[in-house]
């Protein structure tokens, strides 16, 4: 089990401090994390060295940089058990890939009247794709709800399920943290007769993941939460899906062979790759992968339980404090979202930031799961490998400050 | 960079007591704004009489200390003012939010407590939230009128 103390090493960042002579302690991980000394040669090295475009060039620096780029191909498809890299499209994001299936699949396959399943747990980023492709083709959204404590409502699944073409369900909720029991909803929807799509933004940096296992049908993933570049991300589809699916962005690079009025399209996963890629960031997301590899995704894992337990446990001690979804750290990734009585959770933001810390405050991209907890925001502290117990101790601190602070009594006016 | 000058004491009295914090249906100006970021919430109402004074003035609505205070003062503000002054007060106040010398204690009264959210530029949206909800107001009252 590795020592996040000494993880912490490999992150340049993390020596900063903020405010002047605060350290920085970084808890927005959900949002992006920050990057390995690894990450950030690969990115030098490779525009020091290699820098060239992909599959075009005859000279030396293309050849190295299409193997560098497809290495990285490789070992993402390595790192979440893709049969092959043909399955692994290369995109800037999460949202971008989520969005290649809603436009790509969607436009393809949607009728009038055809349900598309999304949680209320979901993201933005994959509701308002299929909020516009069932505008455009007039199927219709249905919402699967939450229980109480934070879980999908697997008594709604046969109702949701009835009818459905495609389910988009989030791997690991970045507000509550909740994890999916994809397995589970990729065999009801399938015996539905409907694809399961997962937004993977959350769950692949920090679960261990394997689409074989999952037998779900499309994966979003993110690069910069995953210690990558931002600008660095995938999907990874069955081959067979991405083979009958039509192009979603057009250009260089995706095409065979172009007439003033038609084309064919190069073989998966190009076809889905227009215009000159995303290089750095993808090899960079390579090395991202290396290191979280070397690190071990079970320990990942592991540590991420041990934090949480201890955040809750702390947390919880707080008068007046409310932490939103699974009470059980082994059912949730390492997102803490929370309401503090009597402090908004954007005064509760800036004032710990006061003090070095990164949190998040606000909806969460998540407006609709906001409306079902019945708050209009949350504050969030989001985990990884290189944070600690001091970590946790600094923001329950920083929280009693914020109290503090707004328990000021109500003196004179200036 | 200070807390205090943040949260002053007078914000704080106005985010536990915000004044004139109800609804009113006069048909006169009632305009709701939020801020997507964060989930602040406002609708302001003025009620305009037939000289063109704001007789009444309040405000609805949920979001963070700074953004309650500012909609809660700005209702103490211009109430009993007329149109054309209050829009004199809305440009002062966005004067001070852009970190201009000038608008004092004798313009803005209590909203010169606002001032220290000059150096915190994130939460400068949250002080201006009321402030976009009234303007908007006039300018729907003007072209009505």
């Amino acid at each position: 089990m590795f020592d996040p103390k000494v993880v912490r090493k490999d992150f340049p960042i993390l020596e900063r401090r903020v405010h002047g002579d605060k350290p920085l302690v970084w808890l927005d991980n959900a949002s992006t994390t920050q990057k390995p000394r690894r990450v950030i040669d690969c990115l030098v090295d490779f525009y020091e060295h290699h820098n060239s475009n992909v599959h075009r060039g005859v000279y030396a620096l293309a050849e190295e940089a299409t193997e560098l780029y497809e290495g990285a191909r490789a070992k993402i498809a390595a790192f979440i058990g893709a049969s092959g890299k043909r399955e692994i499209v290369f995109t800037r994001s999460a949202t971008e890939s989520l969005n290649l299936v809603a436009n790509a699949w969607g436009r393809a396959n949607l009728k009038p009247g055809d349900k598309v399943v999304v949680t209320e747990m979901e993201h933005h980023s994959n509701l308002i794709p299929w909020q516009l492709v069932t505008q455009a083709t007039g199927a219709q959204i249905v919402p699967w709800p939450i229980t109480d404590d934070g879980f999908l409502d697997l008594e709604a699944m046969p109702r949701v399920l009835d009818g459905a073409k495609i389910v988009c369900v989030s791997q690991m909720s970045n507000v509550l943290g909740t994890i999916n029991p994809i397995r589970q909803v990729a065999d009801a929807a399938h015996a539905a007769g409907a694809l399961v799509l997962v937004d993977g933004a959350q769950g692949v940096p920090h679960l261990i993941t394997n689409v074989a296992e999952m037998e779900a049908d499309f994966l979003a993933f993110s690069g910069h939460k995953m210690l990558g570049p931002t600008g660095s991300g995938g999907l990874w589809a069955r081959a067979e899906l991405l083979d009958a699916m039509p192009p979603f962005l057009g250009g260089g690079e995706m095409i065979l062979e172009v007439w003033i009025d038609h084309a064919t399209y190069n073989e998966i996963p190009y076809k889905f790759e227009a215009g000159t890629p995303n290089i750095a960031q993808s090899i960079g997301l390579g090395a991202a992968v290396d290191y979280l590899n070397d690190l071990g995704m079970e320990d990942v894992r592991a540590h991420e339980i041990e934090i949480v337990t201890y955040a809750l446990d702390e947390l919880r001690k707080i008068d007046g404090l409310k932490v939103f979804g699974p009470a059980d750290p082994t059912k949730r990734g390492g997102v803490v979202s929370f309401w503090m009585e009597d402090l908004h959770p954007h005064d509760l933001a800036t004032i710990v930031d006061t003090e070095g810390l990164a949190i998040r405050a606000g909806h969460h991209c998540a407006q609709p799961l906001m409306r079902v907890l019945g708050v209009p925001a949350t504050s969030r502290a989001s985990f990884y490998v290189y944070n600690t117990h001091d970590d946790v101790d600094a923001l329950v601190a920083a929280l009693g400050k914020a109290r503090e602070t707004f328990a000021r009594g109500g003196g004179l006016p200036f | 960079m200070s807390l205090d000058d943040l949260y002053r004491e007078v914000i704080l009295d106005h985010y536990r007591s915000p004044r004139n914090k109800r609804h009113i249906d006069s048909g006169g100006i009632d305009v709701h704004r939020n801020n997507p970021l964060c989930g602040d919430d406002i609708t302001v109402y003025v009620v305009v009489d037939a000289t063109g004074v704001a007789t009444d003035a309040a405000f609805e609505g949920q979001g963070c200390s700074i953004s309650q205070a500012s909609a809660s003062m700005l209702t103490e503000q211009i109430r009993g003012k007329k149109v054309d002054e209050i829009e004199g007060i809305v440009l002062n106040f966005r004067k001070m939010m852009a970190g201009e010398e000038g608008p004092g204690e004798e313009e803005l009264g209590d909203l010169v407590a606002l001032k220290g959210v000059v150096k915190y530029p994130v939460r400068i949206k949250c002080a201006v939230l009321a402030w976009d909800a009234l303007q908007e107001g006039i300018s729907q009252y003007e072209k009505a009128h």
